[in-house]
């Protein structure tokens, strides 16, 4: 292999830098359970797992290219779905069928993405939505293969891998966690990359980027087609988690779930949505507890954050101290 | 699939009719709705996510009203001013906070509306499903045309709608008013060099949009129930139909809201599974072969 010359040296560290990080992470969160076990928190942070990849591939969209899906739920949906039925009706191993639910997902998500990506932004955020509820609506009458509204149940059978039992929670908490620390690294490597880069391009100054010779669609496609793999990701975890899959997985209202932990945690930081989603989770299971009018103070925080803080928490932080966490 | 039953009621007038006289209604209602969505979006380029709570609240509100007075054309005058009424207070109080933002902000500020107006609902007028039920002067036989049942109120409630059609249309082409609105869509900040108030502009447009809302949600009452969370459906319907049309145009919002009346109005015959599904491919198919929609300036 030959020398790198320095300058790569130096633009490979902050990759380094956030493997070391995503390390650490993992090691924390492998390791507090060891010291005290908590279900309540386990429960969390499995569901925190899939909703933050779900979250941050939307964000690879929204805030790094500037397009505004409603429709993200679709693939989110597709994972858990696709997921689910190929564990119940094959015998594939669990990383086989979560491989080919990934596989399944980018394949629909970059025949979707080819017909949206070259709308204009308004329409381009109506059509996923459209597809959305076209594929959500394709689950609730579909019910032979769906269990229609009823949704996919009598579990998932529990196969054993690489001698993690998932019936056990805490196997299920690892191998999430270790799933959505890897994904979540594997986008911020696609999101400082130059193909990263090239994104941010797009949203700040789309004609400039093409007239340097960039084509806008075929990279906004591979920007949608990532982060619908992604997203389908998320979905097998979720799927894990719910022991099968249910059509609100992939409905409007799980959509703008992810909307808002994108907005609450902020759009132009990597870990913004991942924040968003733990949030909006903490939020949820603190607010039930109290009151059944959760979307009444729901709605209260999120206008909060539009009218007051006008961005998300991190994005704010970044505004607020100079030079301060990224 | 049953194609079989679409072909046999296609050749009977009596199928036909019928049909044709639910899809009007849902057409026309849905129409009521994207109207102000349209005339919205046209004039302050801003998507309002909130409207089908103003459609949710004019239909309650008639509810109410209706207990009250006992009279349902007061009601749905109620319904809709109230709506006209809340329109603008939601454009003054939040949503001119958010002009110029981006589209997210502008969504999260109606969707937190949309959330908390459900609840609102849920508290005071129960999580329960309300019946209005027709009203005594609508409660006589239905009209019968070509064996085709026509139940009297929903001759009418087409006829309110179409009556809304025309005096929009004219009032956006031949008044004063009309003329500013239809300059503002194009630049609102050159019509207010030209000495325009424009805030009082988009409050008026707001008003009208929250209006027909409430308008369609009280007319719709007695027709269908009442629940929270009424107004997403007819939420996603109406931008289905303002996407069709063409973003900012009324013409557009009408042809939309009758193609998606009748594709729903004939679709639970054929396809009773999957008539939204229907929908979707039909909106979906119209985007790739006209981007803008049917009536809409290409961008």
């Amino acid at each position: 292999m030959k020398a790198r010359p320095p300058s790569t040296a130096i633009k490979a560290r902050p990759a380094l830098r956030d493997t070391a990080i995503a390390a650490v992470a993992l090691i924390v969160v492998l390791a507090i359970p060891l010291v005290h076990r908590s279900p309540a928190f386990e429960d969390f942070i499995i569901r925190l797992s899939a909703m933050a990849l779900f979250a941050t591939s939307l964000n690879l969209m929204v805030g790094n290219t500037g397009m505004v899906s409603f429709g993200h739920g679709m693939f989110y949906g597709l994972g858990a779905y696709a997921f689910a039925l190929m564990m119940q009706m094959t015998n594939l191993s669990l990383p086989v069928a979560a491989v080919l639910a990934v596989m399944i997902t980018t394949v629909v998500a970059f025949c979707v993405g080819a017909i949206c990506v070259r709308l204009s932004s308004d329409y381009f955020a109506f059509v996923t939505l459209a597809f959305q509820m076209l594929f959500y609506s394709i689950i609730i009458s579909w019910q032979s293969l769906t269990g229609g509204d009823q949704g996919l149940r009598g579990g998932l059978p529990r196969r054993e891998i690489f001698g993690f039992e998932l019936a056990s929670q805490l196997h299920l908490y690892q191998f999430c966690a270790i799933v959505a620390v890897l994904g979540l690294l594997a986008l911020r490597h696609i999101s400082e990359s130059p193909f990263g880069q090239t994104l941010r391009m797009i949203r700040d100054n789309e004609s400039r980027a093409s007239f340097l010779g960039i084509v806008l669609w075929r990279a906004r496609l591979s920007a949608f087609t990532i982060a619908g793999a992604f997203a389908g990701l998320g979905g097998v975890l979720a799927a894990l988690f719910v022991s099968g899959a249910y059509p609100e997985l992939a409905d409007w209202p799980n959509s703008g779930q992810a909307i808002f932990a994108v907005m609450l945690g902020g759009i132009n930081s990597f870990l913004g949505p991942a924040l968003g989603a733990a949030i909006l989770l903490a939020l949820n299971d603190v607010v039930t507890r109290f009151t059944e009018y959760y979307g009444l103070v729901l709605g209260l925080v999120i206008l909060a954050f539009a009218v007051v803080l006008r961005r998300g928490v991190l994005d704010f932080l970044k505004l607020a101290l100079p030079r301060g966490p990224r | 699939m049953d194609l079989d039953a679409l072909g046999a009621c296609l050749t009977t007038p009596a199928c036909v009719v019928t049909q044709t006289t639910s899809g009007l209604i849902v057409g026309m209602l849905l129409f009521l709705v994207a109207a102000g969505v349209t005339l919205i979006f046209g004039v302050l380029k801003i998507v309002n996510f909130a409207h089908g709570t103003f459609y949710m609240l004019g239909g309650y509100i008639a509810y109410t009203a209706l207990g009250a007075t006992d009279s349902y054309a007061l009601a749905v005058l109620s319904g809709a001013l109230a709506m006209a009424l809340f329109g603008v207070v939601f454009e003054r109080a939040l949503i001119s906070r958010v002009y110029g933002s981006n589209v997210l902000m502008q969504l999260l500020v109606c969707y937190a509306v949309v959330l908390i107006f459900d609840d609102v609902v849920k508290i005071v007028w129960g999580p329960e499903f309300h019946a209005m039920g027709m009203p005594p002067a609508f409660q006589v036989p239905p009209l019968f045309i070509a064996g085709g049942v026509v139940p009297p109120f929903y001759a009418v409630l087409i006829g309110i709608a179409a009556l809304i059609a025309i005096v929009l249309g004219l009032g956006l082409s031949m008044t004063r008013l009309g003329k500013t609105v239809r300059a503002a869509a194009i630049n609102s900040q050159m019509v207010s060099a030209l000495g325009v108030n424009t805030t009082l502009l988009f409050a008026i447009v707001f008003a009208v949009g929250g209006g027909l809302a409430g308008l369609a949600g009280a007319l719709a009452a007695p027709v269908r129930s009442l629940s929270p969370g009424m107004g997403f459906s007819v939420l996603i319907e109406s931008f289905i139909v303002t996407v069709i049309g063409g973003m900012g145009s009324i013409l557009g919002a009408l042809v939309a809201a009758l193609l998606i009346g009748m594709v729903r109005g004939f679709g639970t015959i054929g396809f009773p599974q999957f008539t939204d599904g229907l929908i979707y491919i039909v909106m979906i198919a119209i985007l790739l072969l006209r981007p803008q929609g049917l009536f809409g300036r290409p961008s």
